[in-house]
């Protein structure tokens, strides 16, 4: 089965140790995880469902393709990475009011 | 008795009581942005709203006044299509994507008649309300659908955003929501209808036929006297506002010195006449007037200003955000804090300051909080 592992950085927040899961595709997969943990989804996905901005998801060694709809396929053996971007990590700039 | 003083900043939420002598104890959300912080005077749950730079941004509730905190729900764009905005005059450009939660900019409490009701103002512009003390929220639907939200647009930052929600302690149904840039906005009907009421304020930052127009103007904060809910003050970006009618016509202030620029005011909570401002030299340089730091003071609805900086730091080249500027409920005790981690509270209404610390993170907002 599938295994997704997540960045350290989330441990901070939540509680997410790397799990095995069903599913054919990405999005199948992480939904197998939110299905346990929803608050997970707010952390890594956006409004829409999307992958944010700032986070990385690697499907074994290849970057996601489909950041959208997270179509990208997986294998039973495949391992997938969530972590963090290196953009981002600066947290939310104040330029309204400090420009 | 004692008053709690909240302060929100890059690094975290601090949180101060009078009997302690202000003293900063160790933040809650250490190392996290905290763009807002709201302290609920009808139950005594506190919010806090952080803005985590990788995983976006998120609010958590404390029902023991800080001590600890529950992740409850945020506002969410999700099913709202893109919208379709002309490009912004500030070189933003047309809104292809569809709209996403960026920042929760303003947080505030419904009526004593409306348990569990919250108001959050966000980027890019969206007004959400909870019933739920923020477990799940809804857009304020016909305020985002409001055919003159395409002309708002972002204020430095890339999307217009709601920074002030002000409700009238008379009748709840009543609010009024600030935007940068998209001019003020209110609801006599809990917000199933809105109407611009920005009329009278000036942007000399347009094309001179558009200057009056109530739409894009830029309120950098609007606040309300709790006491005379429709006398209203607001810092705009291009000088000091008031209205003594909800809104309906706002007057300019022409006599604010040292200068009229800034983002920061406070209102007396009784004496609509007595305002706080925290100026600053327009425009790209954002610094105090002359390098010194001050709080200017009208008691007389803005024909003369008192400049007082006794207590306050020169040279010093601190900037005052918006919400970090504060009155408590006695209309005597300020807090000040800036961006270079300065904070500053003044017992007698703003005459003399005292130094809390100037070795903050940088600080986003200080609110009084109610008395346990």
């Amino acid at each position: 089965m599938p295994r997704i592992a997540f960045t350290p950085h989330l441990q901070r927040f939540l509680d997410v140790p790397p799990v095995t899961v069903t599913g054919a595709t990405v999005r199948e997969a992480l939904d197998d995880v939110f299905a346990a943990n929803p608050r997970l989804r707010g952390y890594v996905l956006d409004d829409h469902g999307r992958v944010r901005q700032h986070v990385t998801v690697y499907v074994g060694d290849a970057p996601l393709a489909d950041r959208v709809t997270l179509a990208d396929a997986v294998a039973p053996d495949t391992e997938i990475f969530v972590l963090q971007a290196l953009s981002g990590g600066a947290g939310p700039s104040r330029q309204g009011e400090d420009r | 008795m004692t008053q709690p003083l909240w302060v929100a900043t890059r690094k975290g939420l601090f949180r101060l009581d009078a009997g302690d002598h202000w003293r900063p104890a160790a933040p809650a959300f250490l190392g996290d942005p905290v763009s807002m912080v709201l302290d609920d005077a009808r139950d005594g749950a506190v919010y806090a709203a952080l803005n985590l730079g990788h995983f976006g941004s998120k609010l958590h509730r404390s029902d023991d006044r800080g001590a600890t905190w529950t992740e409850v729900g945020v506002p969410s764009y999700a099913g709202l299509p893109a919208t379709t905005r002309p490009p912004s005059p500030d070189g933003a450009p047309a809104a292809a994507e569809p709209p996403t939660l960026k920042m929760i900019w303003a947080l505030e409490a419904g009526g004593t008649d409306q348990p569990g009701r919250l108001w959050a103002g966000t980027l890019p512009g969206g007004l959400f309300r909870s019933d739920d003390r923020g477990a799940t929220w809804s857009i304020a639907q016909t305020l985002w659908d409001q055919p003159a939200r395409a002309k708002w647009f972002g204020g430095g930052y890339d999307w217009p955003g709601i920074h002030s929600v002000v409700v009238d302690p008379r009748d709840s149904r009543r609010v009024l929501a600030g935007v940068s840039c998209g001019g003020a906005w209110a609801s006599d009907d809990d917000g199933a209808t809105w109407t611009c009421r920005a009329t009278g304020m000036r942007a000399d930052y347009l094309p001179p036929e558009l200057a009056l127009d109530p739409e894009i103007q830029d309120p950098h904060r609007i606040v309300a006297c709790g006491a005379d809910p429709d006398a209203l003050w607001t810092q705009h970006h291009c000088g000091i506002f008031r209205t003594r009618d909800g809104g309906r016509q706002w007057e300019p202030v022409p006599a604010a010195r040292p200068s009229g620029f800034g983002f920061a005011v406070a209102v007396h909570p009784r004496d609509p006449d007595t305002a706080w401002f925290a100026p600053a030299v327009k425009d790209e340089k954002r610094v105090p007037v002359d390098a010194r730091l001050v709080v200017s003071r009208t008691r007389d609805g803005g024909q003369t200003f008192d400049v007082l900086d006794r207590g306050l730091p020169a040279p010093a080249w601190d900037l005052v955000y918006r919400h970090a500027l504060d009155v408590d409920a006695s209309g005597d005790v300020l807090a000040l804090g800036t961006t270079s981690g300065g904070l500053w509270i003044s017992q007698d209404g703003g005459d003399s300051w005292s130094t809390v610390s100037t070795h903050l993170p940088p600080i986003y907002a200080v609110r009084f909080g109610r008395q346990d």
